[in-house]
C-alpha cells in the first residue's frame, strides 16, 4: 500500500537558506546588508579618519556666523554683515525665482512652439522643428554663455548719454545695458491698496460670471455672451477706482544719473542669462511633449466631435485638450524639476542662487565642504521630492478610471 | 429616328481627347505655395513674420560666415584684414585647433593617438549599433576599450594587458561556473579577476620600463573636445550594467534590496549634477583610505557613472513593466530559475523597448558632460571660457568659438537621436 505523505514540514536544515527559494531570499537580503553596513562603516572611518588628520570635524556652527561677502541681486534684506544662514536664504529665494521665470516663459514657449509644429504651414512648422532640434541638441550651459555673452555685447550705459546718444531707450520705456535689462516699476501711492483690491475683485467677478453663463447654458439651454462681459468686467472697474481714488499707481521709469541707469527694476545680467537661457533650452522640450500629446488623441476623437456638430474651437476645448492634457502634464512637471536643477548652472555666471552662495562662496569661505553640500543636496532633494508628490496626486486625480 | 437625332445635335466629337495637365493654379508649385502658405490670412501673416524671421536670421549669418578669415595669427591682425567689414575671425579655429580639441597634454607629434582612438571608435561602435555587420567585429570591440586607454594615457603597456587578461581569466572562469548556478559563475569570476589583477599589479610595477613607447600623459592635462566624448562614451558604457542592476534590484520582491536601489535612485535624480560633481571635486577624497590619491578625472567618471546609472535604470524600469504579465509567467513555466529568465527572456525584450529612452539619456549626459567645466576641467567649454578668450590673441572673438563648439554638439547629438530613431524602425517587429 502506497500513501502520498506530504514533505516533511517544519524539519528546516541549514542547506534549506541556500536551496529552497522560499529562504533564499532571506540570505541574499542578509547578504547585502553586511555588504551595505560592512561599505558604509568602511567609507566613514576613512572620512573620520581623514577629517582628524586634517584636523577637520563636522559641525554647522558656521551657519551663524557673518558671511562677509555681498550679494548683487537679492530679495530681502542682506548685507555682508548677515549670516551664512541668511545668505543661503538669498541664494534659496533667487533659485526659486529664476525657476519660476524660466518655469512661466519656458511653458509659454513650448506650447506655441509644439502646436505651431503640428502647423499645416509648411514655412512655420519646419522653422519650429529647426528651433526644437537646434536648442535640444546642445548643452544648456553653452546656450547660457551665449545668452550672457549677448548681454555683455550690449551697449554699455555711457552710450545713452550726451546730445546725440549712441542707443535710445526701447519706446523710451526700456533701457538695455551690458549690465542688464532696466524696466519700468510701478510705484504705489496712498489709496493704492483699493484699486488693487478692486482690480482682484473683478478678475473673481469675470470668474463668477462665467460659472453662471455656464450653469445657464446647461439649465436652461440659454447662450450668454461671455468675451464683452468679461472684457468690460476687467477694465472697467478698475479704471473708476483708479481715477476716483486719484491716480495713485504712478510708473517709476528708469532714467540716466551719473554713469548708470537710476528708478525702474533692473534685471542683472545674469538674471537674464539664466532665465532666457533656461527657457529657451526647456521650451524647446516642452514642445515635443505637447506635440506626442496632441498627436496621442487618436483622430476619431476629432471627427467624433466634430460629427456631433461642435465647432472647430469647441472641439479643441471640449475634447482633443482634455485628453491631450493628461499626456502633457507629467512631463511637463518633470520639465519644471530640470529647470529647477539645471538653474544650479548659475555659478557659471554668477547669479547667487543656491549654489553660487551656499555651494560656492561659503564653501570656500569656511572650508565646510561636507556641510555646505550637504545641505546643498537637501535643499534639491525636498524640492523634487516635492515636484513628485504633486505630480503623483495629479497623476491619480487624471488617470483613467477603469472598469 | 436616328436622322433626326442626328440633326438635333450639332456635334458630336468621335475620338477621346488626350488628358490635360490641371490648370496651373490647382496643381505645381503654385497650388503647393497657396495650400501651404497662404491658404488663409492668419496663415499668410504666419508665412510673412515666419519668412521675416529667417530673413533676419540669414542677415546676420551668411556675411559673418561667408565673409570670415581663416589665416591669421591673433585679433588684431585680423580686424586688419577685415577693415571694419562684417566677417568672423575663423583663424582662432584654425589656430588654437589643437587645443579645442586634445587639451594641452600632448605633444605635436603625438596628437595622432587621440585621432586613432577616436577614428577605431567608429570601428568598435559600428557592429553593436548596426546588428548586420559579422559578429567576428564584436572581438575588437571587446579589445578596444585597453587599446583606447594605451593610445590616450599612454605609459607602460602592461597595464592595459593585466586589465585584459584579468577580463579574459574572469570570463574563462565564469564559463565553466554557470552551468551550475548564475550567482556561483558571476561572483567567481569577479573574484578570479580580482585575484588576476591583483597578483599582476605586483608584477607589472617591478618590470615597468622608465622608457615607454608611448610618452605617459597625465589626465589632467586632458581636454577639449577630446575629454568631452571620453567622459560621455566612458559613463555611458559602464552606467549601462549598473543601470540594468540597479532597475532588476527595484523590481525585485526583497525589501531590503529594493530599498537600497529606490533610495540610491531617487537620492541621485533628485539632485542635480552640478552638486555631485561638487562631490567629486572636494568630498569623494575624504571618502578613500588616507594616502590613495584618485584622478580628478576618475573621480569625476565615478560620479557621472552614477548619476546616468540612475537615469537608464529608471529607463530599463519603464521597460520591465511596460512587458506583458504574460512573458514572466511563460519563464516560469518553463522551469527558468531567475537569472536564466531574465536573461534568456526578460532583459532581451526589455532593453529593445528602452532603447530611445536609453538614447536619450545618453544624449543628455554627452551634453551635460560640458558641466565639469564648473569644477574647472579644461573641456570645449572649459578651455574656450578659460585659456583662449582670456588669451590677449584672441581675447574679443566670442561668436566663433561659441558657434564652433554649438556645432560640434548638434552634429554629435543629432546624429546619434537620428541613428535611435532608425534603430527603432529597424526593432519594430510589431505590424502597425
Amino acid at each position: 500500500m502506497s500513501t502520498i505523505t506530504d514533505p516533511p514540514q517544519g524539519s528546516f536544515r541549514l542547506s534549506m537558506l541556500l536551496n529552497d527559494t522560499r529562504y533564499r531570499g532571506y540570505t541574499f537580503q542578509f547578504i547585502a546588508l553586511v555588504l551595505l553596513i560592512g561599505a558604509m562603516g568602511y567609507l566613514m572611518s576613512n572620512l573620520f579618519s581623514n577629517l582628524a588628520a586634517q584636523g577637520l570635524n563636522i559641525s554647522y556652527q558656521f551657519l551663524d556666523e557673518p558671511a562677509g561677502y555681498g550679494i548683487a541681486q537679492t530679495m530681502v534684506e542682506y548685507t555682508s554683515q548677515s549670516s551664512h544662514l541668511q545668505a543661503a536664504w538669498v541664494g534659496i529665494l533667487n533659485t526659486l525665482l529664476v525657476a519660476f521665470l524660466a518655469c512661466v516663459t519656458a511653458t509659454i514657449l513650448g506650447v506655441t512652439a509644439g502646436v505651431l509644429r503640428l502647423s499645416k504651414n509648411w514655412l512655420v512648422a519646419k522653422l519650429m522643428s529647426a528651433y526644437v532640434e537646434a536648442f535640444r541638441n546642445v548643452p544648456v550651459l553653452i546656450w547660457i554663455l551665449v545668452i550672457n555673452t549677448i548681454v555683455i555685447t550690449m551697449p554699455s550705459p555711457r552710450a545713452y548719454r550726451g546730445e546725440t546718444p549712441d542707443t535710445e531707450m526701447l519706446f523710451g520705456l526700456i533701457a538695455y545695458t551690458n549690465r542688464g535689462v532696466y524696466i519700468p516699476a510701478p510705484t504705489f501711492g496712498p489709496g493704492s491698496m483699493v484699486v488693487v483690491l478692486v482690480f482682484l475683485a473683478s478678475i473673481l467677478g469675470i470668474f463668477m460670471y462665467r460659472r453662471y453663463a455656464i450653469k445657464q447654458l446647461y439649465d436652461h439651454g440659454r447662450d450668454l455672451p461671455t468675451f464683452l462681459p468679461s472684457l468690460a468686467l476687467f477694465f472697467i472697474p478698475t479704471l473708476l477706482a483708479y481715477f476716483i481714488m486719484g491716480r495713485p499707481i504712478g510708473v517709476d521709469v528708469p532714467a540716466l544719473q551719473g554713469f548708470n541707469f537710476q528708478g525702474g527694476t533692473q534685471i542683472g545680467r545674469p538674471l537674464i542669462a539664466l532665465w532666457l537661457a533656461l527657457s529657451i533650452y526647456t521650451g524647446a522640450f516642452i514642445a515635443e511633449n505637447v506635440r506626442a500629446g496632441i498627436q496621442a488623441v487618436s483622430k476619431g476623437q476629432t471627427e467624433a466631435a466634430a460629427s456631433l456638430g461642435l465647432r472647430p474651437n469647441r472641439v479643441m476645448n471640449l475634447v482633443v485638450l482634455p485628453q491631450a492634457l493628461r499626456v502633457i502634464i507629467p512631463p511637463l512637471i518633470s520639465q519644471f524639476l530640470n529647470i529647477t536643477k539645471n538653474s544650479s548652472l548659475a555659478i557659471a555666471v554668477g547669479y547667487e542662487d543656491i549654489t553660487a552662495t551656499l555651494g560656492g562662496i561659503t564653501l570656500n569661505q569656511t572650508g565646510r565642504a561636507i556641510e555646505c553640500i550637504l545641505l546643498l543636496m537637501l535643499f534639491y532633494l525636498t524640492i523634487s521630492l516635492l515636484i513628485s508628490a504633486v505630480m503623483n496626486v495629479y497623476n491619480n486625480s487624471v488617470s483613467l478610471k477603469e472598469r | 429616328m436616328s436622322d433626326t437625332h442626328a440633326h438635333s445635335v450639332a456635334y458630336v466629337r468621335e475620338t477621346q481627347l488626350p488628358q490635360q495637365p490641371p490648370p496651373s493654379t490647382a496643381a505645381g508649385p503654385v497650388k503647393w505655395t497657396k495650400d501651404n502658405l497662404f491658404s488663409n490670412i492668419p496663415y499668410t501673416i504666419l508665412t510673412l513674420a515666419a519668412i521675416y524671421c529667417i530673413y533676419l536670421i540669414l542677415s546676420g549669418f551668411l556675411p559673418w560666415a561667408l565673409n570670415g578669415v581663416w589665416n591669421t595669427s591673433n585679433i588684431r591682425e585680423c580686424r586688419e584684414v577685415l577693415e571694419g567689414a562684417t566677417g568672423g575671425c575663423f583663424s582662432v579655429l584654425t589656430e588654437r585647433w589643437n587645443q579645442l580639441v586634445f587639451g594641452t597634454g600632448y605633444e605635436r607629434s603625438q596628437y595622432w593617438r587621440p585621432t586613432l582612438a577616436f577614428a577605431l571608435l567608429f570601428v568598435a561602435a559600428a557592429p553593436v549599433l548596426f546588428q548586420k555587420l559579422p559578429k567576428g567585429m564584436l572581438a575588437f570591440t571587446a579589445i578596444y576599450p585597453f587599446l583606447a586607454f594605451y593610445l590616450i594615457w599612454g605609459g607602460t603597456i602592461y597595464t592595459p594587458i593585466l586589465a585584459m587578461v584579468g577580463f579574459v581569466v574572469g570570463y574563462v572562469v565564469y564559463s565553466r561556473l554557470v552551468a551550475g548556478s548564475f550567482a556561483a559563475g558571476f561572483f567567481g569570476g569577479l573574484a578570479a579577476a580580482v585575484v588576476t589583477w591583483w597578483l599582476g599589479g605586483i608584477v607589472v610595477s617591478a618590470i615597468t620600463p622608465d622608457e615607454t613607447f608611448l610618452a605617459a600623459v597625465p589626465s589632467r592635462d586632458m581636454g577639449g573636445f577630446m575629454l568631452n566624448m571620453i567622459l560621455g562614451v566612458v559613463c555611458v558604457s559602464l552606467s549601462l550594467p549598473i543601470g540594468i542592476a540597479l532597475a532588476l534590484g527595484r523590481q525585485s520582491n526583497m525589501p531590503i534590496i529594493k530599498w537600497i536601489c529606490v533610495i540610491f535612485i531617487e537620492f541621485i535624480r533628485g539632485v542635480p549634477l552640478i552638486t555631485l560633481l561638487f562631490v567629486a571635486n572636494v568630498i569623494l577624497a575624504f571618502f578613500f583610505p588616507p594616502g590613495t590619491n584618485f584622478d580628478l578625472i576618475l573621480r569625476v567618471i565615478i560620479m557621472i557613472t552614477m548619476f546616468s546609472a540612475a537615469y537608464i535604470a529608471e529607463v530599463i524600469r519603464g521597460g520591465l513593466a511596460a512587458l506583458p504579465r504574460g512573458q514572466y509567467e511563460a519563464a516560469d513555466s518553463l522551469g527558468l530559475d531567475y537569472a536564466q529568465a531574465m536573461r534568456l527572456i526578460i532583459l532581451p525584450q526589455a532593453l529593445k523597448i528602452s532603447i530611445p529612452g536609453i538614447v536619450n539619456v545618453a544624449v543628455g549626459l554627452f551634453k551635460d558632460t560640458t558641466l565639469v567645466s564648473v569644477i574647472s576641467m579644461f573641456d570645449l567649454v572649459g578651455m574656450i571660457r578659460g585659456p583662449i578668450l582670456a588669451s590677449t590673441d584672441w581675447n574679443g572673438v566670442y561668436w566663433e568659438l561659441w558657434a564652433f563648439a554649438i556645432t560640434l554638439f548638434f552634429v554629435v547629438c543629432y546624429g546619434i537621436s537620428q541613428y535611435s530613431q532608425w534603430l527603432e524602425r529597424q526593432l519594430a517587429t510589431d505590424h502597425r
